[in-house]
């Protein structure tokens, strides 16, 4: 869109000074939050920042990578046990989280492998099965479950004098930047053009020099490895994680939020995180037709807005740069 | 040896609701290389229709045959008013797949909010409780009307596939669109047919299961995913293979619960078909063009 005149132009994040601008008020807004909405609110942008790290994730592997996964739910279910079972142990909670998404990121290396031969709909199909079975092994193992009442996560005490909420809020806020920030240097780095490569044509990029054995591989570790910190997180918040919050929906959750968010866009993970959360909050009173708004803003995106919300967020935004012209 | 046989019988009836299942999922894959992820639901859609109408006390004939109808209707709207036109603006392939996803989520939606989530005994003409004995093994009259229903599907399918005008429009369509169209054939009418036909197998499938089980909206989901296992295990474009696939993932099931361990009866179908896609990605009885990366 804009001139790029040098490759630091083509690598700054903030490439205009209205941005930064933006961005600041956005990041004041988010930390001032606490003073200005209800406890409700502030679980609910938690929510948004826990969830905003895994659909990150998976738009690194469907957006960038153009790897379909289904399976999602099994990573999370992985990293929310691993972070249960390791605080219970004593670890602490940063060093638990990386546990989480470096157990996640270890089966993901396990699902990848055989998977590099699949492609489409076989992937689709192979993830979705390591879905389901993570989740009967957890649903049969009272051991790694922690039984029927499902596995309390010990809550640690808030810090700096801020109340419970408050403090879980400013942790996941924490964690969701440092992790929009890394999506932003993976995708922006070779790592990420190695992926884009990929997904728009495998042979060629074969051809011109990208491991397809190695990116892809590194493209299921690293959006495992989002997943089982966001399922990490998740049970920190809840205070428990039984294997039932880890179902099949939940995989098709985290699918939808990429797709409603728009294909390969960093920002556009973000708002499909919200779109996820937020929805079935304004639908409460009627639940059962959360579906169908979800699956109705599928096909409207699919049909009209392929980019999804991203897409229509440029598109607004050009509209009022270019106003009155168009 | 009696309970080798009993298992064997039970495997053998579920797995015919896998193959018809799994046909439905071939017959769109073959002609379309879409994974019809509705599937499921719109099978759903179907057994709810029939349990409405057979609660305003309708004629099992008269519900079934609506149901048989209504399923193939939603398909075919769906083809035509949201697949084709995302077709036309040039929709990628995991975009229209995704687009089946929605159409899943919509329909499950629906039968939510107007079915009621609370499980319902699904009233059947064919009953599991009454049943023969031969020498032994316990035959109900649920699993052997399913079993022979489904066998009856695949011959009618099979008919159709291989013997008619019909059949050879599909195979034309399926195996190269644009020559397809040059000879005169009306490609869009034929995959409209196709996707009729996979829901209708999909509503039987959905009839069947019902009554073995209780009618919720969710209540497609295992036998749909096990419908996929299957298809992948017989190759997704092959017909056969869907119906060797489905009963071989019933009857392993069966054996697998019955022997060794009932609570992971369900994963084995994942299993099966994760060392399948590493040994033999084309299915067994599948051709599908492989590519060396």
């Amino acid at each position: 869109m804009d001139l790029v005149e040098s490759y630091k132009d083509e690598m700054r994040l903030i490439d205009k000074p209205w941005k930064g601008f933006w961005i600041g008020l956005l990041l004041m807004a988010l930390l001032l939050l606490p003073w200005l909405g209800d406890e409700y609110m502030i679980y609910m942008v938690s929510l948004v920042c826990i969830y905003s790290i895994g659909v990150q994730g998976q738009n690194i592997l469907i957006g960038y990578t153009g790897q379909i996964s289904l399976g999602q739910a099994g990573f999370l279910a992985i990293g929310a046990f691993t972070l249960g079972h390791l605080s219970r142990l004593g670890v602490p909670v940063l060093l638990g989280l990386l546990g989480a998404g470096l157990a996640a990121g270890l089966f993901g290396l396990v699902v990848g492998f055989p998977c590099l031969r699949l492609k489409g709909p076989y992937l689709a199909i192979a993830t979705l099965g390591f879905g389901i079975a993570v989740y009967e092994v957890f649903v049969n193992s009272q051991t790694l479950s922690g039984g029927r009442m499902g596995l309390i996560v010990p809550k640690f005490s808030p810090l700096f004098g801020l109340s419970g909420s408050a403090f879980y809020y400013y942790f996941s806020l924490l964690i969701g930047v440092v992790f929009t920030l890394v999506s932003f240097n993976i995708i922006s780095s070779y790592i990420g053009r190695a992926f884009i490569a990929i997904r728009d044509n495998d042979i060629a990029a074969e051809a011109i020099g990208v491991n397809l054995t190695f990116y892809k591989l590194l493209s299921f570790v690293v959006s495992s490895f989002y997943t089982g910190v966001q399922g990490g997180l998740y049970g920190l918040l809840m205070g428990y994680v039984e294997p039932n919050m880890f179902t099949f929906l939940e995989s098709v959750t985290l699918f939808i939020a990429v797709i409603i968010g728009g294909l390969a866009s960093v920002e556009g993970s973000i708002m499909g995180a919200a779109f996820v959360i937020l929805v079935p909050h304004i639908f409460s009173s009627y639940k059962e037709l959360v579906p169908v708004a979800f699956g109705i803003s599928i096909l409207l995106v699919l049909i009209f807005e392929p980019l999804g919300l991203y897409g229509r967020w440029l598109k607004i935004r050009l509209y009022f740069r270019n106003w009155p012209f168009r | 040896m009696t309970q080798l046989l009993q298992y064997l019988i039970s495997g053998l009836s579920t797995g015919s609701v896998y193959a018809l299942v799994a046909l439905g999922l071939a017959l769109i894959y073959r002609s379309t290389r879409i994974l019809n992820f509705a599937h499921g639901d719109i099978a759903t859609v179907g057994a709810f229709l029939a349990f409405a109408l057979l609660g305003l006390n309708f004629h099992y004939t008269l519900a079934f045959l609506s149901a048989l109808l209504l399923g193939p209707a939603l398909a075919m709207a769906f083809y035509f008013v949201i697949l084709v036109p995302a077709q036309r603006r040039g929709a990628s392939h995991i975009e229209q797949i995704t687009l089946t996803f929605g159409l899943g989520l919509i329909l499950q939606g629906f039968i939510s909010y107007f079915g009621g989530t609370e499980p319902q005994v699904f009233p059947f003409p064919l009953s599991d409780a009454r049943n023969w004995q031969l020498g032994g093994v316990v035959l109900d009259e649920l699993s052997a009307g399913t079993f022979l229903i489904g066998i009856l599907a695949c011959l009618v399918l099979y008919l159709l596939v291989h013997k008619t005008k019909l059949g050879l429009a599909m195979k034309a369509t399926s195996e190269n669109l644009p020559a397809a169209q040059t000879l005169g054939i009306p490609t869009r009418r034929i995959l409209a047919i196709s996707w009729g036909l996979a829901a209708c197998l999909g509503v039987m499938a959905g009839l069947f299961v019902a009554p073995a089980f209780m009618l919720d909206p969710v209540f497609m989901l295992g036998p749909f995913l096990k419908g996929f296992a299957a298809a992948i295990l017989g190759g997704l474009n092959s017909l056969p293979g869907a119906i060797a696939g489905g009963l071989i993932i019933g009857v392993v099931e069966s054996l697998m619960g019955g022997y060794v361990v009932f609570e992971f009866k369900n994963t084995i179908a994942f299993l099966i078909i994760i060392v399948v896609l590493l040994v033999r990605p084309e299915g067994l009885l599948g051709t599908e063009f492989k590519e060396r990366v």
